[in-house]
């Protein structure tokens, strides 16, 4: 595809792989990511429809480099093209810098993965938890998190609340 | 609903109020669920606002890490409690994609029926507790009156009014009886009165136009700009409908029409959701007349997974062709291939998109719902800025959000 | 005029007609007037909530029972708690149970607010028992209006039969 020819010759170093699984994927560095993202918006692909982190630590299927990985869905709406763009992020580094610049919309998706992930959005105007209460410790959505939390590991907000509850009855 | 008012000290010192902070809690009467919005008024315009959610956060996708594929239909139903039908849709054409497999036509024609009977359902509910809302009563007693009328014919196909868990990844679950069709055929014919009747009370009342024309104006650039999709999207101007863009199940079949605003406003989103009320009746029309041609095929896929939930047999030599089902063996066999697969559809509130991702054993390795309610909260503080806070009852309305769908 | 003059009002509570004179126990004549006026808050959080709505509507007319919603807690006499109680959401609810006067009473409607229902994670509160005194619970994922509505007769039954809950020396 020429578009495609066009956009390796633009970013050599930052995209990794192309790949055409059910949908056109892209994967790219960190450093070059914003700027690849910027220059599909121009191409064409302004709506946003999804930005999430997904963790695979213990995957087995596929040998990933690192750890976490961010995920954008884009759409051209006047070619109906789908695109997919992966970019793969360190455990012991978890940054990635921010497209709300770009996006409106991106400013809760990137509050979310940051809630849910623990990565951080360096640009990001308003970083805090959304889901999740202020003072909550742990990324729930990390593989490490446990899915119920038992007595010790509770959230101390809530031991609190039981306590104040069961001392007024 | 708790008050908080603080006095802010001006730069010279003094106690003088300038703009109050109020707090307009998540319990509030108005019907929409737990949403907490942290207002900044100046008298009773609203210069910043705040919208704090997660009142509603159930962990489903962290679930979902540990629920077979089938087991997670279920909790799909839960997300968008209002239009159940369509999330099931979501999710199985997502697990589709993954697995490979494509649902008979006849299947696949009773999706496109249930999908807009709960396009419907939705539209009627928005109608009701946004006249609500703004002060028409009479208007949610009437929607609720059909509304019944559809959760009846809901009952007879699946057995649920609420959360149906009909759709399933390969097909729908039962096959449609001949008293379902004539029922559905009766409501078809029935319907467009009834939208008369609606539209007679609140289209040209003076007080329905004075309390929606021109609040909460948004243009095309900036809609798309804040991921706004659905009806919010097209009353803006911009006709995308994930229908005709990506058509799915039967849309590429019937014929239908796409209403598009022209203003932005409320009152425009309005009028898009009423013509598609209409639209959907249409659809439902055209699919029931096509079933008749289908008489009689099997309504799930070969080698869709086994309904019931499985069972694990451990058994001492791996099965050479593992398509039968989600069953643990005693070896790790892959029962999904290994991938990743996308699908969205048009839910009756905007965009629903799925994105799930498969490492070859029986669970999903991560499963994450793009539900429109979340980016239309998140629109609110841009469209909200320099209206009243009766306004913001209107806004919160006109974006249709359900907050099941929002925190997941 | 004996007894037989009497007109029967409600259960074991008579009334000399044409007068205002009940001839009844005080403990019957305040659970029949709680019973029978039972003004619930508005509290619907989930699921639950479209089928409470529902059972409002014309359909499942809840105003024959004499049950009319009110959205302040100050106005309320028992609260439906529909839907699922989340952590976060848990210190709110207790707070608007607080702001209720007595005599109040707790309905768990919906498999989520009994027990935690299906969603067994990190966020859900496993029950609305855990930091609030249900009366009655409602099982069923969203249970049907008749469910809730056989539920509200339950608790108008319960209430029926209590003993000395009027009066300041309780």
């Amino acid at each position: 595809m020429d578009f495609l020819a066009e956009l390796k010759e633009r970013f050599p170093k930052d995209v990794l792989e192309v790949l055409e699984k059910d949908v056109l994927t892209i994967i790219c560095r960190r450093e070059g990511s914003v700027d690849l993202i910027s220059y599909l918006k121009e191409k064409g692909f302004k709506h946003l429809i999804d930005l999430c982190g997904v963790d695979y630590q213990g995957y087995k299927s596929e040998k990933k480099q690192e750890r976490f990985e961010v995920v954008y869905h884009l759409y051209n709406l006047d070619e109906k093209k789908l695109i997919r763009v992966k970019v793969p992020i360190p455990e012991n580094d978890a940054w990635q810098y921010s497209i709300t610049g770009l996006w409106k919309t991106a400013n809760w998706f990137e509050r979310e993965c940051y809630d849910m992930f623990g990565i951080v959005f360096k640009g990001h105007p308003d970083l805090r938890r959304l889901l999740m209460p202020e003072d909550w410790e742990g990324y729930p959505l990390r593989k490490d998190y446990p899915l119920f939390l038992t007595e010790e590991r509770e959230w101390k907000g809530y031991k609190e609340f039981l306590a104040s509850v069961r001392g007024a009855k | 609903m708790s008050l908080y008012v603080e006095v802010i000290k001006n730069e010279n010192g003094k106690d003088e109020p300038e703009h109050l902070t109020i707090n307009m809690g998540p319990h509030h009467p108005s019907t929409h669920g737990v949403l907490r919005l942290v207002l900044e008024l100046d008298g009773e315009t609203i210069i910043k606002c705040d919208p704090r959610i997660g009142y509603l956060h159930r962990g489903v996708e962290k679930l979902a890490e540990h629920l077979n594929y089938n087991q997670t239909i279920v909790l799909s139903d839960r997300l968008d409690y209002i239009a159940s039908a369509a999330n099931n849709i979501a999710f199985c054409l997502a697990f589709e994609k993954l697995l490979g497999i494509t649902p008979p036509r006849r299947a696949r024609l009773i999706r496109t029926i249930v999908g807009e009977m709960a396009r419907i359902s939705s539209h009627l509910l928005w109608l009701a507790t946004h006249a609500l809302d703004i002060g028409a009563m009479t208007v949610f007693l009437y929607c609720f009156r059909d509304r019944e009328w559809l959760l009846n014919i809901f009952e007879k196909v699946c057995g649920a009014r609420l959360t149906h868990s009909y759709v399933r990844v390969g097909g729908v679950r039962l096959d449609f009886t001949q008293e379902i069709i004539d029922e559905l055929r009766k409501f078809t014919e029935e319907f467009p009165q009834r939208i008369l009747d609606y539209e007679t009370l609140i289209d040209v009342n003076r007080i329905w136009l004075k309390r929606t024309r021109d609040v909460a104006v948004v243009d095309a650039e900036t809609a798309i700009n804040l991921g706004l999709t659905g009806p919010v999207l097209r009353g803006s101007g911009v006709p995308y409908d994930v229908r005709k863009f990506r058509p799915y199940d039967a849309y590429d079949e019937v014929e239908f029409e796409v209403p598009v605003g022209e203003r932005g406003d409320t009152y425009d989103r309005y009028k898009v959701r009423m013509k598609e009320l209409r639209q959907s009746n249409w659809i439902i029309r055209q699919c029931l007349d096509k079933l008749k041609e289908v008489e009689g095929e099997p309504v799930l896929a070969e080698g869709a997974p086994d309904l019931l939930l499985p069972t694990r047999v451990r058994e001492p030599e791996p099965k050479p062709h593992p398509k039968k089902g989600f069953i643990f063996t005693g070896k790790e066999i892959p029962v999904v291939p290994p991938g990743e697969a996308f699908a969205s559809i048009e839910s009756p509130k905007g965009e629903l998109a799925v994105y799930v991702v498969s490492d070859g054993g029986p669970n999903p390795w991560r499963l994450r719902i793009r539900t429109p309610s979340f980016v239309h909260i998140s629109a609110i503080p841009e469209l909200a800025r320099g209206h009243m806070i009766a306004d913001l009852v209107a806004i919160i309305g006109t974006l249709d959000v359900v907050l099941g769908d929002c925190d997941r | 005029m004996g007894i037989e003059g009497t007109v029967e009002v409600g259960k074991d509570i008579r009334q000399i007609p044409g007068t205002p004179v009940f001839i009844t126990s005080l403990d019957k004549l305040f659970n029949w007037a709680r019973a029978g006026s039972l003004w619930p808050l508005t509290f619907g959080l989930a699921c639950c909530a479209i089928e409470m709505m529902a059972a409002a509507a014309s359909h499942f007319d809840l105003d024959r029972f004499g049950i009319i919603f009110r959205s302040s807690p100050r106005q309320a006499d028992a609260i439906i708690i529909a839907g699922t109680v989340t952590k976060k959401m848990a210190p709110m609810v207790r707070r608007v149970y607080d702001q209720m006067p007595e005599p109040k009473y707790v309905i768990a409607m919906g498999s989520c607010a009994c027990s935690g229902g299906v969603f067994r994670t990190y966020s859900v509160v496993q029950g609305a028992d855990e930091f609030l005194p249900v009366d009655v619970y409602i099982p069923g994922c969203p249970p049907r209006p008749e469910a809730l509505i056989y539920g509200l007769v339950q608790l108008q039954e319960k209430i029926k039969k209590e003993h000395g809950r009027w009066g300041f020396w309780r």
